[in-house]
């Protein structure tokens, strides 16, 4: 009897799984099991946050919805874990998740000696400040001997630190452990500038008792490209996460949506006819069907439509695109062509 | 005569009623004078004391209740009208009970799929309606109680909650979370320790080397290092040590820490009351020829164990509250998952923080007071011969 529940609870304890090796393809892995693996923050607004009903909605989750649409044609093929920062890339790298959508920053030792590859940029972000209307600052370098308000240990504090010092401006760092007391403590008047990636700005602008009060400064200090990633060494899968999001942001600069993309398929603009599947063989050279980026723009909408849904204008948080927008709108995001 | 008649005068002849005490030594009036105000400075100490009660209460009463947001279906109605929000500027904003109530299957299950949430409550049902009987000492059939609390109850509640066979659909443990998880946690952790720490405080003690050179080892190890560490270890480290192919569930990998973890504590504080218990006590249970395990059984144990019931309650509440921790490494426990629910932008508002963390004070709470004020009934159920 003991060692029958030893067994039962070995059993339970230590799931043998079929978990894809680092080496191993796993396009095949994740088409046997039947879902993606999708590796997401815990918690970041408009970018992987789950909503009143407990599903998870944001930006980055919607590039894990889009990839599980082109391989399965369905997007709700995606089984989420959240990451805390540290334990992100272990969990890429042990086949926790086949796939880290986790607002991380394209750096080059992340690419390179991490053995982790950068699918492409979702999301360019960058370090800004808040400060109150009140002081009449109107650029960051008139911060000098200013109060800083910043988490702690991350780059944001490390980033101040460069801007200050190669200003050659004296300032002090008030640091918190988490972004709400972050916000808390500039509320309350403990600092004198809030500083945070931008579209952390804007998110936690909405905590603040007067918001009117507050101007965000036109100076963005550093480059945060946010994008998803993968292990090394795979490349069918690299290319399709790769492609997955390309496809998204052609489908935008090609005017497809998820509410035109049924007529789209009887258009006449060969790029469309292409994107869509209706020629060529796109989507088995990436090892999915070819109607991989028809599944991704019906069931989870071009870069436009999910930038809208998640950070644009309308939401809470309402980012204008900036430099998210198209290459030929002004804008940085620009997709090789599918030919 | 007349003189008698005189003296009769002044006897009474009945009994002179009993007076109430004067008012200013009794009841309410009399409490309040001598414990509150006796003298002086105490007058003072009372007046400062009540003064700071009401400076914490009123504006707490005021956050809470009055000036609270009882209902809405979005962030704004927590906001002022400058900000987005529904409520006139000048107004002031209390705590946003819409938010916790929109979250609040959030808050108890996790990412639990709602259809299947009503296995989670069977448990519960099923484990207060085992554990409640295990705990009133005058309830009969303590044995077979035991066995179906510490030997049943976790398998059935096992497979209730995890799914997956009798044509439940199953529910992957990362969907886990909420006060589901940290109770599965705290609960876990407390259950495995007691045994655990009783083995290893009786090994520590033991006359056998190596038995006790393990022991310690194992204690000072677990104790030596922070708990936080453990964690990390075990969801950071362990899966790169682990073959390929094989992977520990990412909720039984801190599961096994804590227990591991508050094993070693508990094994302290039960070598403790093992050391309170005099020599003659085991010298008598050795004369009456009671083997090893009868005589820690019967007479040591007994006696030690019920001496550091307040320490084994410390430990049992410490590691309740430890589960906290978790959320560090990515699981949404209690504290994880508010935390995660911060990020849900349609609630975005400057009391959102403030009205979680208050939740999340009162149903720790609940569940602390609860073991303290159970160990206390306990300690004054066994109190024979100790207590003063």
């Amino acid at each position: 009897m003991t060692r029958k529940l030893l067994s039962l609870a070995l059993g339970a304890a230590v799931s043998v799984a079929a978990v894809s090796a680092a080496s191993a393809a796993t396009l095949d892995d994740v088409k046997s099991k039947g879902h993606v693996q999708c590796g997401v923050s815990q918690g970041l607004p408009g970018f992987s946050n789950p909503d009143d009903k407990g599903n998870w909605t944001g930006l980055d989750v919607d590039v894990c919805r889009a990839l599980a649409a082109a391989i399965f044609g369905d997007a709700s093929k995606v089984k989420y874990t959240p990451l805390s920062a540290k334990e992100r890339f272990t969990a890429l790298q042990s086949g926790e998740v086949d796939l880290l959508s986790r607002n991380t920053t394209w750096t080059m030792t992340r690419d390179t000696a991490l053995g982790l590859n950068f699918a492409g940029v979702n999301y360019y972000d960058g370090q800004g400040f808040m400060v109150r209307k009140s002081l009449g600052v109107t650029s960051a370098l008139q911060l000098g001997g200013a109060a800083v308000c910043t988490n702690t240990g991350t780059t944001t504090e490390l980033n101040v630190a460069d801007y200050f010092r190669a200003n050659k401006m004296q300032y002090e760092v008030v640091a918190f452990e988490k972004a709400d007391e972050v916000v808390g403590a500039y509320d309350k008047g403990r600092c004198d500038v809030y500083t945070t990636d931008a579209s952390g700005l804007y998110a936690q602008r909405l905590k603040l008792s007067n918001p009117d009060e507050h101007v965000v400064l036109p100076e963005i200090i550093s480059k945060e490209p946010l994008g998803p990633v993968v292990r090394q060494g795979d490349d069918q899968w690299f290319n399709l996460v790769k492609w997955t999001l390309f496809a998204m942001v052609n489908a935008e600069e090609l005017g497809v949506t998820s509410k035109n993309v049924d007529e789209m398929k009887g258009s006449n603009n060969p790029g469309i006819k292409r994107l869509l599947g209706v020629e060529g063989n796109f989507g088995e050279n990436l090892g999915v069907s070819n109607e991989w980026a028809y599944n991704i723009i019906k069931s989870v909408g071009n870069y436009g439509e999910t930038f809208d849904a998640n950070v644009g204008p309308n939401t809470p948080l309402g980012i204008s695109r900036g430099v998210n927008g198209l290459w030929s709108k002004g804008g940085i995001m620009y997709a090789p062509p599918i030919r | 005569m007349a003189s008698d008649r005189a003296i009769e005068a002044y006897v009474r002849t009945e009994m002179v009623p009993e007076e109430a005490p004067p008012a200013s030594t009794s009841g309410v009036i009399g409490w309040v004078r001598q414990n509150l105000f006796p003298n002086w400075w105490n007058a003072i100490l009372t007046v400062v004391g009540l003064y700071l009660i009401y400076l914490v209460a009123a504006s707490l009463i005021k956050f809470a209740f009055i000036d609270a947001v009882w209902t809405g279906t979005d962030g704004s109605y927590c906001r002022h009208d400058n900000n987005r929000g529904k409520v006139p500027q000048g107004e002031p904003i209390g705590a946003c009970w819409a938010y916790v109530k929109a979250k609040f299957g959030q808050f108890m299950y996790g990412f639990y799929p709602e259809m299947a949430r009503w296995r989670v409550n069977l448990t519960y049902v099923l484990g207060i309606a085992l554990l409640v009987p295990f705990a009133i000492p005058s309830v009969p059939y303590k044995l077979w109680n035991a066995i179906l609390l510490f030997g049943v109850y976790p398998i059935v509640a096992g497979i209730l909650l995890s799914g997956g066979s009798f044509g439940l659909e199953l529910v992957e443990t990362t969907q886990w979370g909420g006060l589901l998880l940290t109770l599965v946690i705290g609960i876990t952790g407390i259950v495995a320790s007691l045994p655990l720490g009783i083995l290893f405080a009786l090994g520590r003690r033991s006359k056998m080397p190596i038995v006790r050179l393990v022991s310690v080892i194992f204690i000072e190890f677990w104790r030596g290092v922070p708990l936080i560490t453990v964690l990390f270890m075990s969801s950071v480290m362990l899966p790169l040590f682990l073959p390929e192919g094989v992977t520990i569930d990412k909720i039984v990998r801190p599961l096994i820490g804590v227990a591991l973890f508050s094993t070693a504590y508990m094994a302290e504080v039960i070598r403790g009351g093992l050391q309170a218990i005099p020599k003659g006590q085991y010298e008598g249970a050795m004369a009456l020829g009671l083997s090893y395990w009868k005589m820690m059984g019967l007479i040591v144990l007994p006696q030690a164990l019920k001496l550091v019931i307040p320490g084994i309650v410390n430990t049992f509440i410490g590691l309740f509250k430890d589960t906290a921790l978790v959320s560090i490494i990515g699981l949404s426990d209690l504290l994880g998952i508010v935390q995660t629910s911060f990020a849900d932008a349609n609630w975005a508002s400057p009391t959102q923080s403030a009205t979680a963390y208050l939740f999340l004070a009162v149903v720790y709470w609940v569940f602390c007071f609860g073991m303290s004020r159970y160990s206390v009934f306990m300690e004054e159920l066994l109190h024979t011969g100790h207590k003063r």
